[in-house]
């Protein structure tokens, strides 16, 4: 997911704070900045709307890579429109993190060094114009089955920004589908980009969930504090529930030869990804950790004079108005 | 070539200085300064990507040869292209392109207000659109430069290097040919000469507040407009804008 293997944060805090914190969750209210709240709580969330807004800042860069050779004026306008939304989704993201008392500057750095992650999705190349319609259907397909369940978390913040990020994720994903149908009843070399795309970007999207989490007691600190709402397996068997017709509608070949409609469960059988090379690109070494940390960083020591200059401007107009008053 | 050439090569020149600009503050996706930075620029993209599709339209419809807005940007060469050179330069710094985007958003937000008036009522449609979102683009990119030119040393002194290299693309903004005189006669538009006053008052000014030293040279690079000459620039982002209409001619997307 956006958000992937966010370990809960211990908490020592006061027994009898936390047990009337726990019910007010219980009771599906919403958690504010101002009310009180267990540090485990207020860190755990920290680095998952944290990592949750790296993705989206990272992930322009994916899609950025074909904007300059969109095919055609409008897909140009909409490829633009969307990495905009993303940037965004990043903003709103960050001021809720902020709430819980970290500066966005704080949250790049630990982006920029390492300490943070994002998504590991966003570690893989995008080849072909296939590819920005299978991130459009298959990437924010996966987001959108995490995010829409994370407009009930219990963090107040997070859960309007959620709201927000969910009205314009299915637009992303609707757009993505459409470049998949256009490519798929197009000419056989489209056809050809079409497969190659949904080739790539199957497992790695399937590995956006994360890894099965039954085993994990961090995950079930996190479910009790609503700040997941459903098992990584959950999600992920509902994705492929969702993705495999559509892919059989484009005329598409799952890569995936153990899949089978189970009429029992009344779900799909499929294969568990290769989690050796999930957890390669956790650990730095996906097709493109490089790049991307070595773009952001770039990106950042390249704006510090500009932000430098905005800052000195705006004190030096702040010090003319009080000096006028 | 139509009857009506002079009318298809002008409104190339508008929508090709859209295109290229357009094109140009895309290659700044994700890499922004700061995040408002990466959104603000998208959004100018997009608008400039936006009145592109308008204006290329009208002109695929004037030339009337069945060649669409895509037709248009995808499938010429760089010596059918009409965009003034300053648009095609590379985006350099951060400074360079806000610099090079507030030098043609006064020309810009001046040219449409004056087709508000235009003869040709497509003409006066598209400049009514379009004049909303410039003049957004104006106010941003001037506040940018102001706060840049005023800041801290070294924003100052990008600032003001970034002046001195866009200013001798200026003047061809301006510089009025046959075409333009056609145009103008027609009560389409009138000649981009007229707007240079205004243009300098308005520039002269942010400038000032920008403690920036307006370059006394009046020198003016030409050929991009006329199509008789462009920079080496704009050949290889055309390689890149076009490739995919290049390689798979005919395919649909």
């Amino acid at each position: 997911m956006y958000a992937q293997m966010i370990k809960s944060e211990s908490t020592d805090d006061d027994p009898e704070k936390l047990a009337a914190f726990q019910a007010r969750i219980d009771a599906n209210e919403k958690i504010e900045p101002k009310d009180w709240m267990p540090q485990g709580y207020r860190k755990t969330l920290i680095r998952q709307i944290g990592q949750h807004a790296h993705s989206e800042i990272v992930g322009q860069l994916p899609e950025g890579n074909w904007i300059t050779r969109a095919p055609t004026l409008e897909r140009k306008a909409i490829l633009l429109a969307k990495v905009q939304d993303e940037a965004g989704h990043g903003l709103y993201l960050y001021c809720a993190a902020e709430t819980l008392g970290v500066t966005r500057d704080e949250l790049t750095e630990m982006l920029n060094d390492g300490r943070m992650k994002y998504s590991s999705i966003f570690n893989y190349p995008t080849l072909t114009w296939a590819d920005m319609g299978a991130v459009g259907w298959l990437v924010d397909g996966a987001a959108i089955m995490n995010q829409v369940p994370l407009q009930r978390t219990s963090f107040g913040p997070y859960s309007r920004a959620m709201i927000r990020v969910c009205k314009e994720e299915s637009f992303h994903q609707r757009q993505g589908y459409d470049i998949m149908m256009r490519m798929a009843e197009g000419t056989p070399a489209q056809k050809r980009m079409a497969q190659d795309a949904l080739n790539r970007f199957w497992q790695p999207a399937l590995m956006m969930f994360g890894p099965s989490d039954k085993d994990s007691v961090h995950s079930a600190q996190s479910m009790a504090w609503k700040i997941k709402m459903n098992t990584n397996d959950e999600l992920r068997q509902k994705f492929v529930d969702q993705t495999v017709p559509q892919a059989e509608y484009l005329g598409l070949t799952v890569p995936d030869d153990n899949l089978r409609w189970n009429e029992d469960t009344g779900h799909y059988e499929f294969s568990e990804p290769d989690w050796s090379e999930f957890f390669d690109v956790i650990q730095g070494n996906g097709p493109c950790n490089t790049d991307r940390l070595e773009a952001r960083n770039a990106a950042w020591n390249d704006g510090a004079w500009v932000r430098d200059g905005m800052h000195a401007h705006a004190q030096k107009k702040q010090q003319t108005k009080v000096a006028a008053q | 070539m139509s009857a009506d050439a002079p009318f298809f090569e002008w409104l190339c020149r508008l929508g090709d200085n859209t295109l290229v600009l357009g094109h140009r503050v895309s290659e700044w996706c994700g890499r922004g300064p700061a995040l408002e930075e990466d959104i603000a620029l998208a959004n100018i993209s997009l608008d400039l990507i936006g009145q592109t599709q308008m204006w290329l339209t009208l002109a695929g419809e004037v030339e009337n040869a069945g060649r669409s807005a895509d037709d248009l940007a995808m499938l010429r060469d760089a010596w059918d292209f009409r965009n003034a050179l300053l648009v095609e330069q590379p985006n350099g710094d951060f400074g360079r392109t806000m610099m090079r985007q507030f030098l043609f958003d006064h020309f810009h937000l001046l040219q449409l207000q004056t087709l508000a008036d235009s003869a040709d009522q497509r003409v006066a449609d598209i400049a009514a659109k379009a004049v909303k979102e410039v003049t957004y683009h104006v106010e941003r990119s001037t506040e940018v430069v102001i706060a840049l030119g005023d800041g801290t040393e070294e924003s100052h002194s990008r600032m003001q290097a970034a002046l001195d290299w866009a200013w001798p693309y200026v003047g061809e903004l301006f510089a009025s040919d046959a075409i333009d005189v056609q145009i103008a006669e027609r009560g389409i538009a009138p000649l981009p000469d007229t707007l240079r006053v205004a243009y300098d008052q308005r520039v002269t000014s942010a400038l000032t507040k920008a403690t920036l030293t307006v370059p006394e040279g009046r020198f003016a690079h030409s050929g991009g407009k006329s199509g008789f000459r462009h920079s080496e620039h704009l050949g290889h982002m055309l390689t890149q804008m076009q490739w995919l209409q290049r390689a798979y001619p005919g395919a649909q997307w």
